[in-house]
């Protein structure tokens, strides 16, 4: 496990033990092969599901399904749903997993972030029985080579942000809570989430003007 | 270059998809037009990934893998299916096609009197989401609001006490705003504006006329 962290964005405002080499130094791990972090050795949900997407790898797939589904199970249960609709619910994302796999892009998003999404998606069609507007699609064009070190900074990220949520304060983690599993009220949708999300955003902001710079070519 | 955005709370709601279907259009709409919320909404689907991780387990049924591997040989349902949405250049962003039908030429606008259009969005739940159509120049009558409401500016501009807003730029509105605001001379205003609660006009005229608006 990642332990110390550098904080490098003013954004962040959850205090952690920083590195004294920061940055340059993580940098200089994720290059040598021999020092790869202990929660990516793991769980590197990316390896197994680009084993689904490029081979139909169904053993790769049937571990993602034992540690993935009773979560999205409990997800779909919190937000409501009654035990039978939620396994058919799990059982339709997980096999969306399996055919969309084609559109993971590990450059642009972790594993538990892709799933979410789909289980948000089939949350809001089943369950909620609406209809969800999505945005435009960017064109994202298929990456060259998939670039490690950015899987590995989503990794980064979440973690960080991971330990970040458990120290946030009680009234901002109900925030949250309240926004993923019921509706929030008039006045706390024109509140600030105060979230330590900076170096997610800003990574993210890069990514997309790298995209509209392509675009523009 | 935009200048008013979506409150982070907002955004926050809208990945999580808890958000109502019609404030989710609007969410939908400048997303599609802003990136900094772009960004903003794909680091609260990473906080959302993060909280399915660490969700308290429930477990599957004992036979849920082997159907689930039955769903993938025979998938049965459309929403397994991509689609990619995107459409050329338009006043109207992809999401909005979605709900009128086309792009602009195929938004069929309600005259409401002094040149002003309105064409409303099929959205379920309470709220209203509709495209105003207000001609350049023209003032928009002294209004309150009864609940929260958001203006996006899709062609032209307005201004109102609280600044000036452009093409991208949302506007949201509660209790608390009372104002008038003005179509910029240059352009016709297209927005897309949803209402919880039906707009509440000053003068009496203009309420006894409101119900026959739909304003």
């Amino acid at each position: 496990m990642i332990k110390s962290y550098e904080y490098k964005n003013k954004h962040l405002s959850v205090p952690f033990q920083g590195h004294e080499n920061g940055v340059s130094l993580q940098t200089d791990r994720y290059r040598d092969p021999n020092n790869v972090p202990m929660a990516l050795i793991n769980q590197d949900w990316t390896a197994l599901l680009i084993r689904v997407r490029d081979n139909q790898d169904s053993k790769a797939f049937a571990a993602l399904f034992s540690h993935f589904a009773p979560r999205i199970k409990g997800f779909l249960m919190k937000s409501g749903s009654s035990a039978s609709l939620a396994e058919e619910c799990v059982q339709d994302v997980m096999a969306t997993l399996w055919l969309k796999a084609h559109l993971f892009d590990p450059s642009r998003a972790s594993v538990a972030t892709w799933i979410f999404t789909i289980a948000r998606n089939r949350r809001i069609d089943v369950i909620r029985k609406e209809h969800r507007p999505e945005p435009e699609d960017l064109p994202w064009g298929p990456e060259a080579a998939p670039d490690q070190d950015e899987a590995m900074v989503i990794a980064e990220d979440n973690e960080r942000l991971s330990a970040a949520i458990a120290t946030l304060p009680q009234n901002q983690r109900a925030l949250i809570e309240r926004a993923y599993f019921a509706d929030l009220s008039h006045s706390q949708l024109t509140q600030e989430t105060g979230l330590p999300l900076g170096t997610i955003k800003s990574r993210i902001r890069l990514a997309l003007e790298r995209l509209r710079h392509k675009m523009m070519q | 270059m935009i200048k008013h955005h979506l409150s982070e709370t907002f955004i926050m709601a809208y990945a999580a998809g808890t958000l109502p279907e019609a404030y989710g259009l609007a969410a939908a709409v400048h997303i599609s037009m802003c990136d900094d919320c772009r960004a903003s909404a794909a680091a609260y689907e990473a906080l959302g990934g993060i909280m399915v991780d660490e969700m308290h387990e429930v477990n599957v049924n004992t036979d849920s893998l082997q159907k689930t591997l039955n769903l993938i040989t025979n998938p049965n349902d459309r929403a397994l299916v991509h689609v990619r949405k995107v459409v050329s250049p338009s006043v109207l962003p992809a999401p909005l096609h979605d709900y009128v039908g086309g792009g602009l030429d195929n938004v069929k606008w309600r005259a409401l009197g002094m040149g002003v259009r309105q064409c409303i969005l099929k959205t379920k739940g309470r709220q209203t989401a509709r495209l105003l159509y207000i001609p350049a120049g023209m003032k928009v009558p002294d209004h309150g609001h009864g609940g929260l409401e958001l203006t996006l500016v899709l062609q032209g501009a307005f201004a109102d006490s609280t600044g000036q807003f452009g093409v991208g730029d949302v506007e949201i509105a509660d209790e608390s705003l009372q104002h008038t605001p003005i179509a910029d001379t240059a352009i016709n205003c297209i927005c897309l504006a949803v209402t919880d609660a039906p707009l509440q006009f000053k003068s009496i005229l203009r309420r006894m006329l409101q119900p026959f608006f739909n304003i």
